[in-house]
């Protein structure tokens, strides 16, 4: 065992990255993954703290400090034992969450120096453990419950192993024609390669989840008709925020003008950077604009980078620093050639003789008061208009609640928002009905949707076994 | 996947598809479609729900060969199946008390109208077909639209079957020799609805368009659908894809359906083996440029 003094003395293990200019013009994955030395000098600068402050840091509180210890000594079956227990899609937080804001923020050692790489760590056990641990899951009794889920992100695939854990038939309902949510439409091959999702849904499936694509909740089935005529005793609703909002600005309508989420579900889920093997287009484009400063938008723009935009520029009305999006995404995009335009905002997509972007014009802005976010609020500057030309203009500024689902559920509460409300066992206004992710958060993360798939999860449980035959509440 | 039970020619490039699809079946209302997805690799596109067998577990496709997807579509035979079959998708058309509705279809949008005709009909509905194609061979379902219809009008551009003329033509001689029209719902090839909605304009009738704009997702996750409709942005999937027609900007639409021409252009000579040549003119998609030939003969 090494002393803390020792452990303080060892460096951040660099993540091994896919060099900046080359990986600019491909789609594989960005970071390589930590190599078995580096993973446990990592591992060994964990100070393995009493009050493991990065615990509370953590969305499903994964146990850092043991898993750490056990890739420290070597034994990776056990790291992937302890991690598993509270985070059942760790290849993908690994490396998608903003542990920065998160169990890194938290961290003591982030108090002097950098802390320690926790999602590099959690990546490294669970891709070790993709390809050498066998799914250890022993089938449960059958409690002769059924719950359906409805849709297949992180939030509801979550949801439906803890459940099938506990014995419960789970039945998956997503709308798209494969599983996933964002996971698979949203976030680029490069940032999270599909494989890995794959991976999780085939685990799920053989832990006996059954999936069941091309169906829409609200359209194919209604809520009331799963509960009353497909005799599902409870449901778990993770829809997501799919629907994406536009500024508003003339000119939106135009050819080349896309939502983050077209542009991103064109390229990802339907594979248009491989146009000719497969057949869905995605506008040619040597310029191109993206607005928005969080994951979507750096998403967006590093994909136009990859499809050949020179320059992809990404343009955001506050500064840097007040991006929401992860700190690695915007160092990898900076490094890959994005153009950051800072401190401005389009206020009208312009368009040539034929109905095609050929510009965006924008205005500067400067930052005054902090508004409720706290944040400072930006403030166009007056005769500062300026034009960035581009063929392909792509907005990210965000999503709302798509009302599909809880327009056609008659008693289901929301808010103003249209988000569905929910107590503190995640059960909404009907009940036997359970909600989370990003359709109760608003746009939030993926280790959020996963918590609340888990801490639903509990209260479906507990609902299910005291209701009676009929999934009714029973006294 | 989606099995294929039927599967035939109703004109030329123009097939009609029997799949089971259960789900849909069972809760298919005139107005919805569907979007369905060939095979792997595949695009998604939105196809309206022409019928539904409930028992049978089927729905019924009427399907136009206009490039790449859709002519693998149509190339698949009873007992093939399809991957993906998502719905029913889309708001089912309002069916109200109108007295006297008129449906104009043209290609296949007369597969849309015939769902609408019965609905219309069922609810006490005075109901009148107009619809029409190039020539004779290019009519389709007046047999079952008859079933339906207290009227109908079969039209040719070319004089050789039933009213010579545009649908047009024909809606605008009903709408001036009956007092009684409550509404008139269209649906086909965007130039033909957008006349439709300049014919019935100056009478002021109730007009709703099917728009088909283009769709990736059909769940409102894309916005790629999006046309506007007086001063608002819809997104046709959820929203519609039925809109007062007298308030829909064409313009737009027609626009925004051309914005893959060239890649559209390059899938379809992928598919059927042709190189375009430059040199004797041939730019794009050899599909299209043999239909317009054959339109400008
Ligand atoms: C481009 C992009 C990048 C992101 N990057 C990050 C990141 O790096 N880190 C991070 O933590 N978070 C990130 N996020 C946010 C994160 O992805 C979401 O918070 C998370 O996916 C929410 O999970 P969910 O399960 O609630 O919903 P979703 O992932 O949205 O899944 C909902 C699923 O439900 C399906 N569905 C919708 N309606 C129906 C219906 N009526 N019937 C059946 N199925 C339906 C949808 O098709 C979808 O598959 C990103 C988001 C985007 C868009
Ligand atoms: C609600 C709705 C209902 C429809 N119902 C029918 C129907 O019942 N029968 C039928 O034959 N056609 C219908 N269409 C049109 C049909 O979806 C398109 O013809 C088809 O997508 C063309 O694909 P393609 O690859 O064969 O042709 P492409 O070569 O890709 O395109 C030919 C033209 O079709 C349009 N188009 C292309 N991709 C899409 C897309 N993803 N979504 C919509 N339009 C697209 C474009 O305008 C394009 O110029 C409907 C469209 C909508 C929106
Ligand atoms: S799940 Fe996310 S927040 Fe939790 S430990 Fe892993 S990387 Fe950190
Ligand atoms: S706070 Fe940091 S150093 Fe302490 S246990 Fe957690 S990861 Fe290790
Ligand atoms: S098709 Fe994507 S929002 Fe309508």
């Amino acid at each position: 065992m090494l002393k803390p003094s020792e452990r303080m003395k060892i460096q951040r293990q660099p993540m091994p990255e896919q060099d900046a200019q080359k990986r600019a013009c491909n789609f594989e994955e960005v970071n390589c993954g930590y190599a078995a030395d580096a993973a446990s000098t990592e591992a060994q600068r964990c100070l393995q703290c009493k009050d493991a402050k990065c615990i509370g840091g953590c969305p499903v509180g994964v146990k850092i400090a043991d898993f750490a210890e056990a890739i420290a000594r070597d034994d990776l079956a056990a790291a992937a034992d302890i991690l598993f227990a509270d985070n059942v899609l760790p290849g993908i937080t690994g490396r998608v969450c903003p542990q920065e804001t998160q169990c890194e923020a938290v961290c003591v050692r982030s108090k002097k120096g950098t802390p320690v790489g926790i999602g590099y760590l959690e990546r490294y056990v669970a891709d070790w453990a993709r390809e050498n641990r066998k799914d250890l899951f022993e089938p449960p009794n059958p409690t002769g419950k059924r719950v359906a889920v409805v849709g297949a992100g992180p939030g509801g695939l979550t949801c439906a192993g803890e459940l099938a854990k506990h014995g419960h038939a789970v039945t998956v309902f997503e709308a798209l024609h494969v599983a996933g949510g964002v996971l698979v439409y949203g976030i680029p091959e490069f940032r999270l390669p599909k494989d890995i999702v794959r991976a999780e849904v085939e685990t799920l499936k053989a832990r006996g989840v059954e999936i069941v694509t091309d169906v829409v909740i609200g359209q194919t089935y209604t809520i009331d008709e799963l509960m009353k005529e497909e005799g599902f005793d409870a449901i778990f609703v993770a829809n997501g925020a799919g629907l994406p909002v536009f500024q508003g600005i003339p000119g939106e309508n135009l050819k080349g003008v896309y939502s983050a989420n077209e542009f991103l579900t064109r390229v990802n889920l339907m594979g248009a950077y491989q146009f000719g093997q497969t057949d869905t287009p995605v506008i040619d484009a040597s310029q191109i604009v993206v607005v928005g400063g969080g994951n979507t938008a750096m998403d967006a723009v590093r994909t136009s980078r990859r499809l050949g935009a020179d320059p992809a520029t990404l343009v955001y009305r506050r500064s840097r620093e007040e991006m929401p999006a992860r700190v690695e995404e915007v160092n990898h995009a900076e490094e890959e050639g994005v153009v950051f335009r800072m401190l401005c905002s389009p206020v009208e997509v312009l368009g040539d003789d034929n109905g095609w972007v050929r510009a965006v014009r924008c205005i500067k802005m400067e930052l005054g008061e902090p508004d409720d976010s706290g944040r400072r609020r930006p403030v166009p500057i007056p005769d500062s208009e300026f034009e960035v030309p581009c063929q392909v203009f792509i907005e990210a500024i965000g999503t709302q609640a798509n009302p599909l689902l809880t327009q056609t559920t008659p008693g289901l509460k929301t808010n103003k928002w249209g988000n569905i409300v929910v107590d503190e066992n995640n059960m909404t206004s009907i009940p036997g009905v359970f909600a989370g992710g990003d359709i109760v958060r608003g746009g939030a993360t993926v280790i959020l949707a996963m918590g609340d798939g888990k801490n639903s999860a509990v209260s479906m449980h507990e609902y299910l076994m005291k209701s009676d035959g009929n999934g009714k509440a029973s006294g | 996947m989606f099995k294929i039970e039927q599967s035939e020619w109703l004109a030329p490039k123009v097939r009609r598809l029997v799949v089971q699809a259960p789900r849909v079946a069972r809760r298919h209302e005139p107005g919805h479609f569907v979007i369905v997805r060939v095979c792997d690799g595949g695009e998604r596109i939105p196809l309206t729900i022409a019928d539904s067998d409930a028992e049978a577990g089927t729905i019924t496709l009427v399907v136009q060969v206009v490039g790449a997807t859709t002519e693998k579509l149509c190339a698949l035979e009873a007992g093939g199946a399809m991957e993906n079959v998502v719905g029913p998708l889309g708001r089912p058309t309002e069916i109200e008390e109108f007295g006297h509705a008129i449906l104009v279809g043209g290609g296949v949008g007369t597969a849309v109208i015939y769902p609408q005709a019965a609905a219309l009909k069922k609810s006490g509905n005075k109901v009148t077909a107009i619809f029409g194609g190039r020539s004779k061979e290019y009519v389709i379902f007046e047999k079952e639209l008859a079933v339906h219809c207290d009227a109908v009008h079969p039209c040719t551009d070319d004089g050789s079957y039933g009213y010579h003329g545009f649908v047009t033509g024909k809606l605008k001689e009903l709408l001036e020799s009956c007092g009684d029209i409550g509404a008139v719902l269209t649906a086909g090839p965007v130039p033909m609805m957008r006349a439709v909605a300049e014919v019935t304009r100056p009478f002021g009738v109730k007009t709703i368009a099917s728009l088909n704009p283009i769709m990736v997702d059909g769940t409102g996750m894309c916005g790629g659908c999006r046309v506007t409709v007086g001063s608002d942005m819809k997104f046709a999937c959820v929203d519609g894809p039925e809109f007062d027609a007298h308030a829909v900007d064409f313009g737009e639409l027609t626009d925004r359906l051309t914005t893959y021409r060239d890649q559209e252009a390059l899938a379809w000579n992928r598919l059927n083996g042709c190189t375009p040549d430059p040199a004797k003119g041939e730019s794009g998609c050899k599909l299209r440029e043999s239909e317009e030939a054959a339109a400008n003969q």
